[in-house]
């Protein structure tokens, strides 16, 4: 039942060269950290999505694609790290919103998708 | 090679491989993926690999849903990454510069396997499993071998093309059995391992039909099919003649120690793994000659941890007691790849990373093995020699990294200490310029040195009447070798195939040997070789 504080929100909402970014961060509360089953859900999930969907741990220099598995799960995220996502593209706010829950939900085990 | 026997079955003759009979069911199986493919244009090699992983994932698919709940979970990662174009891509990438689609394939998940071995939590380590099967899974449709693993009957003929070391390990032969090689070669290290294991084999048989039962002669060696009663008779009188030779010869292992010339001979054992010390001859030996700790990174899919290794070394020195053990530290590469350790892709992998070159570039790995050994170095009598030495910066490259690997130990409260260093003599180069090393023992290993001085491939068959261990200019070196050692006082032993041949002994005798190291069911044979020679009375 563990919940990861959700900070989303307009005030998160950025804007840079490249265009209007939505932004998110959550606690990945997960026992294990960003390994394979997490980031399966997690690129599943943002596969759903038109926008680019970029993601970071902890403040990493470097973002990378959310949709790829092999990416995520070279983050090698551990429990705890605060997980940022950003996306760019007309459905991004969705998105966000989306994989924000997915993380702080702890990747719930959803019903035939 | 077909010879005509009677009219009621067939016999085959090949070249022998490894002495002993076997009479079973007559299994055929594919050489699974080690068979060679010829790959077409990039974009052929793009579509083909396009088309495997489609059929992989809609392999994964079924299986995940025969499997369900959590092994279905885990199969989706897989299923993810082969739909993970970011990870897709550089792959293709490289089929688009001119490599054959399944060495990108392998290179690709070799460099994640790797990553995740290297990773310091053991989930994420666990995770390199899923990769190889993936791996493997994608190279074996692109090379055309059948996936579904064929049963193997115990005490069966198991007959292929070629047979990867890997293969032979995986099958259980506790019951016996032979192996019958339609290609292959004496001198390949498949051959060695039946030698080792006492598993007669048979190779260049050119080609031979299915049959429901065979009689395997690895003396004569031929190779019958679904033979008659009148073929099964005269073999089971051969066998009775072997199996006689055979116990008259372990009498003179109760017999005191071999001389020659009234000179001590001391004779070792090489082993492959903890169990060759169940062999009921192992007992008579004055130690072991050879540890191949191979066997470590074979069978799972993991390079196993610390404390694995060591329970490994420590089991065999509490069997040695007070005689000497010799470790090899991993000798992979060659003809023994590891996934996930050695290069892939080399064109010569014989005179590629391999050996103590692949060790010390993988000082991740090595570091493992060094830590185990030298906890194992307080148990008992070890000594640890190192494989393909080439200069003697290599030896006192590992020196630095064992010494650092004690120190480290030492800090951490944990017994552990360095054990006399030697290395094998396989490289011609070590042994001209042997004075250079400082190395407190000799190994010889006359496979490699023979290999390398007459310029033969050993597991090419096609050059088996070349590749002769007793030509002039190996004994030359073993010569040399021995000869350096006697002025110096270090000891040398050979631990090549030679020390096993009983047509080798007067020549390695006269070289200057006085140390050789054998597979335990040799060992009765080459005392009484030895014997022979020496006027038998032993003086010990």
């Amino acid at each position: 039942m563990a919940v990861g504080r959700t900070m989303i929100g307009q005030d998160m909402l950025e804007t840079s060269a490249n265009g209007p970014f939505v932004t998110g961060k959550v606690r990945l509360e997960h026992a294990v950290g960003m390994h394979a089953r997490p980031a399966v859900k997690l690129t599943k999930l943002a596969k759903r999505f038109q926008a680019q969907i970029s993601i970071r741990a902890s403040e990493a220099a470097d973002w990378i694609n959310a949709k790829s598995v092999a990416k995520v799960m070279a983050l090698r995220a551990p429990r705890n790290s605060i997980i940022e996502i950003k996306a760019l593209g007309e459905d991004a706010q969705a998105a966000v919103v989306a994989l924000v829950d997915l993380v702080a939900a702890d990747f719930p085990d959803v019903g035939p998708s | 090679m077909k010879m005509r026997v009677d009219a009621a079955g067939l016999a085959y003759r090949g070249r022998t491989a490894s002495i002993g009979f076997a009479r079973g069911p007559f299994i055929r199986i594919g050489s699974g993926a080690d068979r060679e493919r010829s790959p077409g244009s990039p974009t052929e090699e793009a579509l083909a690999l396009r088309e495997a992983i489609q059929l992989s994932s809609a392999q994964i698919a079924e299986l995940a849903a025969a499997a369900g709940g959590e092994a279905a979970q885990i199969l989706e990662f897989q299923v993810a990454l082969l739909e993970d174009e970011d990870f897709l891509e550089p792959v293709f990438a490289t089929i688009d510069h001119g490599v054959p689609a399944d060495s990108a394939w392998s290179s690709a998940l070799d460099e994640q396997i790797a990553d995740y071995r290297s990773a310091s939590d053991e989930y994420l380590q666990a995770r390199s499993s899923d990769l190889t099967d993936l791996r493997d899974r994608v190279v074996g449709i692109l090379r055309g071998s059948e996936r579904q693993p064929v049963r193997i009957p115990s005490g069966a003929i198991v007959c292929a093309d070629d047979l990867p070391p890997s293969r032979f390990l995986e099958i259980d032969w506790s019951g016996g059995g032979g192996l019958a090689l339609l290609r292959g070669s004496p001198t390949s290290h498949v051959a060695m391992l039946a030698r080792a294991r006492g598993i007669p084999m048979v190779v260049q048989l050119g080609s031979v039909p299915d049959a429901a039962v065979a009689l395997l002669d690895g003396e004569g060696a031929t190779l019958e099919l679904d033979p008659s009663a009148e073929q099964i008779g005269p073999f089971e009188r051969r066998r009775e003649i072997h199996r006689k030779s055979r116990a008259s010869a372990r009498a003179v292992l109760r017999r005191p120690a071999a001389t020659w010339h009234g000179e001590r001979i001391r004779l070792l054992i090489n082993i492959q793994r903890v169990a060759d010390l169940e062999h009921a001859d192992a007992q008579y030996a004055d130690g072991i000659g050879l540890m191949r700790t191979e066997f470590l990174l074979a069978g799972s899919d993991e390079i196993p941890d610390e404390e694995t290794q060591y329970r490994a070394y420590d089991a065999v020195l509490r069997w040695a007691g007070q005689r000497p053990v010799t470790i090899r530290t991993f000798d992979a590469g060659g003809d023994k790849p590891v996934p996930g350790f050695t290069s892939d892709g080399e064109a010569n992998p014989f005179l590629g990373v391999r050996g103590i070159r692949l060790c010390l570039s993988r000082p991740d790995i090595f570091t493992v093995q060094l830590r185990a050994l030298a906890r194992a170095a307080v148990r008992g009598n070890l000594k640890v020699m190192f494989p393909m030495v080439t200069l003697a910066g290599e030896l006192e490259a590992a020196r630095k990294l064992f010494a650092e690997a004690v120190k480290g130990l030492q800090a951490e409260g944990i017994g552990a200490m360095l054990p006399e260093l030697g290395i094998m003599v396989e490289v011609p180069a070590a042994a001209l310029a042997i004075s250079d090393f400082q190395a407190a023992f000799f190994s010889i290993g006359s496979n490699d040195l023979a290999q390398y001085v007459l310029a033969c491939d050993r597991s090419n068959g096609a050059l088996a009447t070349l590749i002769d261990p007793l030509h002039p200019a190996v004994l030359e070196l073993i010569a040399r070798t021995a000869e350096h050692g006697r002025r110096s006082g270090i000891s040398v032993s050979l631990c090549g195939d030679m020390a096993g041949d009983p047509r080798c002994i007067p020549a390695l005798l006269r070289c200057g040997l006085r140390e050789l190291s054998v597979n335990a069911p040799a060992l009765a044979q080459i005392k009484q070789a030895i014997d022979l020679l020496g006027g038998g009375c032993g003086s010990g």
